[in-house]
């Protein structure tokens, strides 16, 4: 009988248990990381999440009816508060609604500096003082070709602007919102180079259809709509509509807007509403009027502002300054 | 019960049922006004999000099947990437009906051969100029001669190693639709980010796992 000999593997040569132990434990954490991902991806991404509405705010008193206002039919007020971009708040369009609500907006400041006779920290209250409230009833135009009819209730820019006394040096007007990672969580994310920035030319910041918003159906600025203080101008995109301005400087040079920066191919300065100027990725030419199902509506140029602004852009370029 | 049957009658159906949530959910929602103010963006951003989902759990199947020595589970496969071709279909579908068909006029009213022409001119010209558009429709195209494939004849009639190839167009589908997310986003990529990880992961686990297979010497292994 043959009696084989053990097969002579030196000790060295076997693997240590440990390691041996060590490589199931790597398939498995490996494992264990790539569902720990997927997982994420599948819990991060509920796209739609149930907004409740912004509760009803104080009453403003005193607030006049306005020629400027639109006839159409305003969208509801479920709708303008659950809906919106907030960028501050988080990038989807509901979290505005649900995270807005902590910001305290009690007291509120506005700096005022740059080429004025007037630079100072105004109170609201003060910034306020003299204008008269009134109900202004806009198109409202997001650039992502989605729009709104938004009963606002603000005063003319222009009123404000005459108290800060600009000097003849100005000739843009510098917006900034607030940027308070405490307070608004998407700001703790750089998204966006904080803080968001817009600017307006002077002529268009002094023209009448210019206001600050401080109200929404006769009450008081809801929190995810740019409370207390934001500004409208119905013949441009949302993105230069401001939300919670807390800094206005009067400047020498076209300031640079936040999306601007972000990406200069496909955000301007101007941002005026243009159905023959598309945005890079998708077309301009139509938009949809929310809730909207079916039948898009064509854009008008100035978002149908034509009459009163197109005069501020004559013999511009509207391609090149888009 | 087998295992066998188990799967057959009780896994497959489930997994059929819970792949429908999404879309039921989905109506449900369209019809009680759960959604937003903006409900065809939702029902275009859900259908989209989860033919991703489903791309990358049917690309998981595989590696699941490796590591786990699990070999049922290729067995859902095609039912998963079934599901991704369907919900890839419905998004397609909406992008059709929400963005191209709503920005038509219709002089000749809705039923109109003459509906169908502009409708499929307003298309290619969009698919032809976006790049966005361009990878997504892409990725739609790389799902449809895999789910046009996908029954046992047409395995038996191409034959299993050509069959193999062709599906490799998954990955294809997988890369085109993460890209067709990141270049939609405004300015937040941390989902499409997400999307590509896991996709990349999913990718090069084939490689890693091909690399070994190929290298590993047989004289070894028989020692073994």
């Amino acid at each position: 009988m043959l009696i084989k000999s053990a097969a002579n593997i030196p000790s060295s040569e076997i693997t240590d248990k440990r390691l041996y132990m060590d490589r199931r434990t790597f398939i498995r954490s490996a494992t264990g990381a790539t569902l720990a991902v997927a997982g994420a991806v599948l819990g991060a991404d509920s796209v739609v999440r149930a907004a409740q509405p912004a509760p009803h705010g104080k009453r403003l008193e005193n607030v006049k009816a306005s020629t400027y206002s639109t006839g159409e039919r305003p969208n509801t007020w479920d709708q303008i508060t659950t809906y919106n971009n907030y960028y501050e708040f988080g990038t989807d369009k509901e979290q505005p609604a649900r995270l807005a609500h902590a910001l305290i907006t009690e007291p509120w400041t506005v700096t005022v500096a740059g080429e004025c006779n007037k630079p100072a920290v105004y109170h609201l209250e003060d910034v306020l003082k003299g204008s008269t409230l009134e109900d202004r009833i806009y198109r409202h135009r997001c650039v992502e070709a989605w729009s709104m009819v938004i009963p606002w209730v603000g005063f003319r820019l222009a009123d404000f602007i005459k108290k800060c006394e600009p000097t003849s040096k100005a000739r843009f007007v510098e917006f900034t919102s607030l940027s308070d990672p405490k307070q608004m969580p998407g700001a703790r994310v750089p998204v966006l180079p904080w803080p968001y920035v817009e600017g307006l030319r002077l002529d268009e910041a002094m023209h009448p259809l210019t206001i600050l918003v401080v109200g929404l159906y006769g009450e008081v600025l809801p929190n995810q709509n740019g409370a207390p203080l934001r500004l409208a101008v119905p013949w441009k995109y949302g993105f230069k509509h401001v939300k919670s301005i807390v800094k206005i400087r009067f400047v020498e040079q076209q300031p640079l807007n936040t999306w601007r920066r972000q990406a200069p191919q496909e955000y301007g300065f101007y941002a005026n509403v243009n159905p023959t100027v598309d945005h890079p990725r998708w077309s301009q030419a139509t938009e949809r009027r929310l809730p909207g199902f079916f039948k898009n509506s064509k854009t008008l140029i100035f978002n149908g502002y034509g009459d009163q602004v197109a005069s501020l852009y004559s013999g511009m370029d509207l391609k090149k300054n888009f | 019960m087998t295992s066998n049957q188990a799967i057959r009658w009780v896994a497959k159906p489930a997994l059929f049922l819970g792949s429908l949530g999404p879309a039921t959910w989905l109506v449900v929602a369209t019809l009680t006004g759960q959604l937003s103010a903006n409900p065809l963006a939702d029902i275009t951003n859900e259908t989209g999000v989860w033919t991703l989902r489903f791309l990358g759990i049917t690309l998981a199947m595989t590696p699941l099947r490796r590591i786990t020595g699990w070999n049922a589970a290729v067995r859902f496969r095609r039912m998963l990437g079934l599901f991704a071709f369907f919900y890839g279909s419905l998004h397609l579908l909406t992008y059709l009906i929400a963005d191209r068909l709503a920005g038509l006029d219709f002089p000749a009213g809705l039923v109109a051969w003459q509906t169908v022409n502009a409708l499929a001119r307003a298309t290619v010209s969009d698919v032809l100029k976006r790049p966005f558009i361009t990878v997504g429709f892409g990725a739609w195209l790389c799902m449809l001669p895999l789910a046009i494939t996908s029954t046992a004849g047409m395995i038996r009639r191409l034959g299993g190693r050509r069959w193999q190839l062709l599906h490799r167009l998954t990955y294809a589908a997988a890369v085109a639709a993460v890209l067709h997310y990141w270049w939609l986003v405004k300015a937040d990529v941390r989902r499409p980010e997400a999307y590509a990880l896991a996709v990349g992961l999913l990718l090069a686990f084939r490689v890693w796992w091909w690399r070994r297979s190929t290298k590993a010497p047989v004289t070894r292994r028989v020692a073994a």
